[in-house]
């Protein structure tokens, strides 16, 4: 069956009196025609990758080609050695764990696209920092991801999450309602609260626009990761404390469509428009084809 | 509209940095060497729109050669290609052409063959022409891809001789020059058939093109 939209997400589980996660492994199960235990095997084998971007990513301070970045999880890595930040724990973790995906795949290292390569950062590190804090189990990091999957699955139905499509929002925004969902799914919530977090988040990231310098995956999209991480973090918290949104979710991620459609070509992906012609972006552009 | 996985939102597992301009890229090259499916000694990538100004940046060229020569996407050696190939002669073009996807690339084996495809985004492909023709593949179904005589009858004589092994047709797209001219077929396929299969289309009178398309990992 093709779930085409929350409402009717929200509507399946209740009928069925099920888990988002149970709703979407037995419907990819049924769909690739094999078991869940095997739907779960390969997810497992995502988070497994995602891990050891992580770990990859920690280890190294190898700059990209452009030299621009490639040493700020390091960086951050060292200073909360020294120093404690003012969020506690799950904040820092997810600041260093997206750091280090994102500097492993401008790298050209291997990561998981989730949903896309430039917003590889965001769940992994939102599931891996929550679920080390509160002791959380494979298994159920596993319902996370499944969760995060459907979100994604369900947005993707209606707009291509590229940002030369429909922006950053697309990217960086829909893993953050993904990551949003994950972390509701991970802390016990309920599927409508799962959801709202998914509105709450989406919500927060209309406009967000591609502009990256010299169309490089790097700036602003590394930091980016790290900011969108947080971001979720803050959705579910709403959502788990009973916040709602007062647009429902199908409307935003109409919404989402609509201003992507809306979005002048120049802040899409395009490296024509936006920070990548800033003074200083156009400098950094010269000298790096100078020297390539 | 056809089913997703969530697996097409969660990977593909890839080296970075960018799902539709570097994964996507390395999957629209593995298609048409599929499609192609002949040694080559010259390839020429025509890219498009963002592919062409931020493909630099992205690693699409070094991706689209990659795909080209059977790189996986999780291959870490992607980025040293340039290095890496022997023997085969590439080069590219870099064109705006609004009428075309923001990640769209034409992609020209030995002057001979034109593939043109899109990265529509987390990754995911579709081929739309093969040598002007309209095609529909996105790299998920064994593809029977011929060229033929346009005239009455064709499709049975296909559909029969896939019948008879057992595998069901997923979906079937036809398209034609002209009445009576020059046709494409293309029959996407549930499970994978074999080589004999594929000679037996070959034998249908006023078949002049057959090749088999297999579907990406």
């Amino acid at each position: 069956m093709n779930i085409l939209s929350f409402d009717d997400l929200l509507k399946l589980c209740e009928k069925e009196n099920k888990s988002i996660y149970e709703i979407a492994q037995e419907n990819e199960a049924n769909m690739a025609e094999c078991s869940v235990s095997k739907v779960r095997f390969k997810t497992f084998e995502n988070l497994k990758a995602m891990k050891d971007a992580v770990k990859n990513g920690l280890k190294s301070n190898e700059k990209s080609i452009s030299n621009w970045c490639g040493d700020d999880c390091d960086r951050v890595q060292k200073s909360f050695q020294n120093r404690d930040s003012l969020f506690g724990k799950v904040f820092e973790n997810i600041i260093v764990y997206s750091l280090a995906t994102a500097e492993e795949n401008l790298r050209m290292g291997r990561i998981v696209a989730c949903p896309t390569a430039g917003s590889c950062g965001i769940v992994p590190s939102v599931i891996i920092s929550v679920s080390e804090e509160k002791n959380i189990s494979e298994e159920i990091q596993i319902d996370a991801l499944i969760t995060a999957g459907i979100i994604g699955l369900i947005i993707s139905n209606k707009v291509q999450l590229a940002g030369a499509v429909a922006g950053c929002q697309a990217e960086c925004g829909v893993a953050s309602a993904m990551a949003a969902g994950s972390v509701v799914q991970m802390l016990g919530g309920t599927p409508k609260q799962i959801i709202e977090a998914v509105t709450l988040a989406l919500k927060n990231i209309l406009g967000l626009t591609c502009d990256p310098v010299c169309g490089l995956v790097e700036v602003p999209c590394i930091k980016r990761n790290s900011f969108l991480g947080v971001h979720a973090v803050t959705a579910a918290e709403l959502a788990l404390s009973g916040v709602k949104s007062k647009i429902p979710a199908d409307e935003v991620v109409d919404t989402l469509k609509i201003t992507g459609q809306l979005m002048s070509p120049l802040l899409k992906e395009t490296a024509q428009g936006g920070l990548s012609k800033t003074k200083t972006a156009i400098e950094l552009e010269n000298k790096l084809f100078k020297n390539n | 509209m056809e089913e997703k996985s969530i697996f097409s939102v969660i990977s593909p597992i890839m080296a970075g940095p960018s799902s539709s301009h570097t994964a996507g890229a390395v999957r629209l090259g593995l298609m048409a060497r599929n499609i192609y499916n002949n040694e080559f000694k010259k390839v020429k990538f025509v890219l498009y729109n963002s592919f062409a100004t931020t493909g630099f940046g992205h690693g699409t060229d070094k991706g689209l050669l990659a795909g080209v020569l059977g790189y996986s996407v999780d291959n870490s050696s992607i980025k040293n290609i340039f290095k890496e190939v022997n023997g085969v002669e590439y080069s590219y073009d870099y064109v705006q052409d609004i009428s075309r996807h923001p990640n769209s690339v034409d992609i020209i084996f030995d002057n001979c063959m034109t593939i043109s495809g899109d990265s529509i985004g987390a990754g995911e492909i579709r081929i739309n022409k093969i040598n002007g023709f309209d095609s529909n593949i996105n790299g998920k179904y064994d593809t029977l891809m011929l060229m033929y005589k346009d005239k009455p009858g064709m499709i049975s004589h296909v559909s029969e001789i896939i019948q008879i092994e057992g595998v069901n047709i997923a979906s079937l797209h036809c398209d034609r020059a002209s009445k009576g001219g020059q046709a494409t077929m293309y029959i996407a396929l549930d499970l994978p058939i074999d080589i004999g299969v594929v000679e037996k289309v070959k034998q249908i009178e006023d078949v002049f093109f057959v090749t088999y398309i297999r579907k990406l990992k």
